[in-house]
């Protein structure tokens, strides 16, 4: 049967004006397949600055005009062309924007919760889910009042979740929603999160920060330089974290402060420079001969997905 | 022994006090954490600390002078720092803003000499962010104020900044407050930990 949502072999590059008439090519995502279920949260775990957000973007149809896309998305088996995506966002589709500053700071929060309406009578019925959602999250009416820049973060994240859920969607995309929060915002933002995953939704949560992805999700795609390099369980880090296969996911779940703070040589290159081969071999202290100069395909492997030539398997 | 201190420091942007009879202290051997809730005003005391805040009450002292014009002892590495260098300079031009630092401390921090005729866009946040803490650096440095530094990178590159920082700062005894909200990571590198609200009232 065919998944809630499939993205397969999706890239995405930008033709970018470099030096005066001279045009480059920049990818932003490579080859990118992935899945997502009902009942499931998907964590995409990327560093900042890494186009995780154009996945986004690309799901939803709203990448910029100069964006150049390849490969697949499909929801429920059927092909999105851009008909279909245009149909299906903001009502099966939702998404959840990164901060406040998406928000009209000129309109008052109902208003841009609820959006344009037709007519009257829809209109009705959306004020009166509205405020069944923001009482849902402890909004109180005088929220309804306010305009942006009134609102706390918290608050304010509240809002954007609300807006999400206005047209009962099947699939959520979140684009960062945690940064910028305190512990305690975090830890609601993360239960509301979890809630809408158990009452049926399937959502992609597009992050950098890696305690948001093992709090909330179920499996976890790691994204080196815009290459998916592992798809994983999401209880494989935990412990020592022999269970992650690749060696770049193994070094930055040991590298966090709570478990080794464990020091890795060499680092991540820009976009601008991606390696041949894997694109991680630069770094990779378990390299062998093809990683220099083939790209290694995605494969499943004990159950997880990874793209290298000489994967972690004997939990060494 | 150099020592940084704060007395008496009030700042807020109109009537919204931020930084109500602020006291602080640190020497230059010493590595301190500084952890508050988010809006407590913690980026507002580096900005102050550091002079790009400048109409706050109250003193801040460096062996009890006050900074008067010239290069700042007491310097910030922001979280961005795409956004603190100039996007038409190339990466020689933005370090040597500050100074030149030897082959061995450009080694210590990974710095490749290839790096050198690039602009800021050409590069990743984390290889900026080693330009930016390299050039906070220079030898007149006696304080460094990191205020979330580490929060936009990801973790195998958080360890490694920090490594390569604080084996510098120990070594040329730079005094350095590490503002963060995470709380493992200020337990993992620093001396001391110290909370926003037990120095302010």
């Amino acid at each position: 049967m065919s998944k809630l949502l499939e993205v397969e072999k999706l890239s995405i590059s930008f033709s970018q004006y470099f030096k005066g008439l001279e045009q480059r090519e920049l990818k932003v995502l490579s080859d990118l397949t992935m899945d997502v279920d009902d009942h499931e949260i998907l964590a995409v775990l990327g560093s900042s600055g890494s186009g995780k957000s154009l996945l986004a973007h690309a799901i939803l149809g709203i990448l910029p005009s100069n964006a150049k896309i390849a490969g697949s998305i499909r929801y429920k088996g059927k092909e999105m062309d851009d008909e279909l995506k245009e149909e299906l966002r903001g009502k099966k589709i939702s998404f959840i924007p990164q901060s406040v500053n998406n928000l009209n700071p000129l309109m008052k929060v109902k208003d841009q919760v609820i959006g344009y309406t037709e007519s009257e009578e829809e209109k009705q019925v959306l004020v009166k889910k509205q405020r069944e959602i923001f009482n849902q999250y402890n909004l109180s009416e005088e929220v309804d009042e306010m305009y942006p820049f009134q609102l706390s973060g918290g608050m304010a994240r509240k809002v954007l979740i609300s807006t999400a859920l206005l047209n009962d969607p099947e699939i959520i995309i979140a684009d960062e929603p945690t940064p910028g929060l305190d512990e305690q915002a975090v830890e609601e933002t993360i239960n509301n999160l979890v809630e809408l995953k158990e009452k049926g939704i399937g959502m992609i949560l597009i992050t950098h920060d890696i305690h948001t992805a093992i709090e909330t999700s179920d499996r976890i795609a790691i994204l080196y330089l815009g290459y998916v390099i592992e798809i994983t369980d999401t209880k494989n880090f935990s412990g020592d974290g022999k269970n992650l296969l690749h060696p770049y996911t193994r070094s930055l779940y040991r590298a966090l402060p709570e478990t080794h703070f464990e020091l890795t040589e060499g680092h991540q290159p820009s976009y601008q420079h991606i390696p041949k081969g894997c694109p991680y071999h630069e770094n990779c202290p378990h390299q062998v001969r093809e990683c220099h100069y083939e790209l290694p395909e995605l494969r499943e492997l004990n159950g997880t997905v990874i793209r290298c030539f000489n994967p972690l398997v004997d939990g060494e | 022994m150099d020592t940084l201190k704060a007395e008496n420091v009030n700042f807020g942007y109109g009537s919204h006090q931020i930084l109500k009879n602020l006291n602080f202290e640190m020497n230059n051997n010493q590595v301190i954490g500084l952890f508050g809730d988010s809006g407590s005003g913690k980026s507002t005391l580096c900005k102050v600390l550091t002079g790009f805040i400048n109409d706050y009450e109250g003193n801040i002292t460096v062996n009890g002078q006050k900074h008067k014009g010239g290069y700042n002892p007491i310097q910030l590495i922001y979280q961005h720092p795409e956004k603190v260098m100039n996007p038409r300079w190339k990466m020689k031009d933005v370090l040597e803003e500050s100074w030149m630092p030897d082959d061995s401390l450009l080694d210590e921090f990974g710095i490749k000499r290839e790096w050198f005729g690039r602009y800021p866009s050409e590069l990743s946040g984390g290889e900026l962010q080693r330009f930016s803490i390299l050039r906070s650096l220079n030898p007149k440095t006696k304080f460094i104020i990191a205020d979330e530094i580490s929060t936009m990178l990801d973790a195998v590159t958080q360890v490694q900044i920090w490594e390569s920082l604080l084996t510098v700062a120990r070594k040329n005894e730079v005094g350095v407050l590490v503002v963060s909200h995470d709380k493992n990571l200020l337990n993992r590198i620093c001396d001391d930990i110290v909370y926003l609200a037990d120095i302010t009232d």
